[in-house]
């Protein structure tokens, strides 16, 4: 039997109580230009932190991208995911080869949705993000118009340590720096490593 | 005067109302008309607990007309959010996960029922005796030794300070003393006017009284914690009527739960900043400072809880 969504409590209530999510703006502004943000991801529960960090206003329009095997299944899970935060779902198995897994994120973005990513692809254990992924680079340079705001979430992996089923009360802010730039004729791997650089720093 | 607890309550609520309602207006006025900055950071202090006593008050309203249940439940969340911060500000490692969610999902709702079911005795020595001795079996048989009675001494502590020490202001509630049967609320109204009125009162008094300020907490001045201790203490004196006590044991009893009070947020202070916690804050967000909000609450409640119960619980069936 599937409970409707809206007769569980508010799950940005629960994430509140649970772990604070508190805002940090420090370099921009809460504003409703499109935005790509990308963050450090070392917990299942980034998506949903990041999405409650936002204002309300800002989150009826801004999807996180997430994980089809993880995500897509039935039960609370994938309400959460589909009914709630409205997750842009990415295939990471590559079953077909000629998919391409970037499709349902660019028709989000030509919709004019704002997006949340998580470019290191998979959790890190520590608290500094992994090497990036290039989806956000081919992103960026196909929607010139979109700003790019590095995010770094800090405390959630002592929240909940990779492995563990229960996540713990811990206070997280989640701080949200200036956009990142675009360098004409700058390459990939000096653009990723760019963009990892600008979310590290959020962690001083 | 022999008033029937609502009205008491009644009265005290329209007090407490009347002296908010004044208090914002009256800090609002001369924050609007004050430019010398120190004044002003102090004005803007004394401001934000004037508006943190409007919650408290709308707290007590509810937990007054659902029943003494609503306070435990209040307190609960409180000690949730006190527990949060500490363990925030500790560094701890992943191999302490179980018993940090043994702390939070087990602890807290235990000692709560506990009292809850009115098992006094069970409800004093759970936290210290039988917790722990469990914690450090958790993290140890996780086999990580590294630093470990540093991990476990600082969940303990946290458990201490945020859970057993807090839980006893609700616990006031409970107190059997003969005569004062069902009026347990109004003992902790006492008990928590007492401290925060004082602690207003020491603000004000700072602000008013020039001088050194105090090492623990810049927002005060050595001579208007003094000025604001003892008004606090004349002031408990005056609400005597409320209590089970003579008026001369409520000038007693105010002056322990002020001097054991301003020991908690001393204590406080030292802990926070030995946890390298950054300067406070200064975006004052709901839950956060919950610790430094309830720091006299935490040495003041067990005191006066022990010294009420043994005085006028246990002595008093002799």
């Amino acid at each position: 039997m599937e409970i409707p969504v809206r007769f569980l409590p508010p799950i940005v209530w629960l994430v509140r109580l649970l772990v604070g999510a508190y805002p940090r703006w420090l370099g921009s502004a809460p504003t409703a230009t499109q935005r790509i943000y990308f963050a450090n991801h070392t917990s299942h529960m980034d998506t949903i932190v990041l999405w409650a960090a936002l204002p309300s206003s800002l989150r009826a329009n801004t999807r996180p991208v997430a994980a089809k095997d993880y995500w897509d299944k039935p039960g609370i899970r994938g309400q959460i995911a589909r009914e709630e935060l409205n997750v842009v779902m990415v295939d990471r198995s590559r079953d077909d080869p000629n998919a391409d897994p970037l499709e349902p994120l660019r028709d989000a973005l030509e919709h004019g949705f704002s997006l949340i990513i998580f470019p290191e692809g998979t959790r890190a254990a520590q608290s500094r993000p992994g090497p990036f992924k290039s989806g956000l680079y081919h992103l960026a340079n196909e929607f010139p118009q979109v700003e790019l705001i590095p995010v770094y979430i800090e405390n959630l992996h002592r929240s909940m340590p990779k492995g563990a089923i229960v996540p713990v009360p811990i206070i997280c802010t989640v701080r949200f720096g200036a956009p990142l730039g675009r360098r004409a004729g700058e390459d990939k791997d000096a653009f990723l490593a760019r963009a990892r650089d600008a979310v590290i720093e959020l962690a001083v | 005067m022999n008033l029937t607890l609502n009205e008491t309550f009644l009265a005290a609520f329209c007090a407490i109302a009347i002296l908010a309602a004044a208090g914002t207006g009256v800090g609002q006025w001369v924050a609007s008309r004050t430019l010398d900055p120190l004044r002003v950071t102090r004005l803007g202090i004394l401001n934000s607990r004037i508006r943190a006593s409007w919650s408290v008050l709308a707290v007590f309203t509810i937990a007054f007309a659902i029943g003494p249940q609503a306070l435990l439940v209040v307190f609960a969340i409180a000690s949730l959010f006190a527990l949060r911060e500490f363990v925030s500000l500790t560094p701890i490692k992943p191999s302490d996960h179980w018993a940090l969610v043994v702390a939070f999902y087990v602890v807290i709702p235990v000692q709560y029922l506990l009292l809850g079911f009115g098992r006094a005795s069970l409800f004093a020595v759970f936290i210290p005796v039988y917790v722990f001795l469990l914690l450090p079996v958790i993290i140890a048989i996780r086999q990580d030794t590294e630093r470990y009675l540093e991990r476990v001494a600082k969940v303990q502590w946290g458990l201490m300070i945020s859970v057993y020490c807090i839980s006893h202001a609700p616990a006031i509630v409970t107190l059997p003393i003969k005569g004062y049967e069902g009026r347990g609320p109004l003992l902790l109204l006492f008990f928590l006017l007492v401290l925060y009125l004082t602690d207003l009162l020491q603000i004000i008094a700072s602000a008013a009284l020039a001088g050194p300020a105090l090492k623990s907490n810049p927002n005060k001045t050595v001579r208007g914690v003094a000025a604001g201790a003892i008004a606090g203490t004349l002031l408990g004196t005056l609400l005597w009527w409320m209590t089970p006590f003579l008026w001369w044991e409520a000038l007693l009893m105010s002056a322990v739960i002020v001097g054991t009070g301003f020991l908690g947020s001393l204590v406080l202070s030292s802990v926070k900043r030995s946890l390298g916690a950054r300067v406070w804050d200064t975006e004052i967000v709901l839950t956060r400072g919950v610790l430094e909000r309830l720091d006299s609450l935490s040495f003041a409640a067990p005191v006066f809880w022990q010294i009420t119960r043994y005085l006028w619980v246990i002595r008093a069936d002799v």
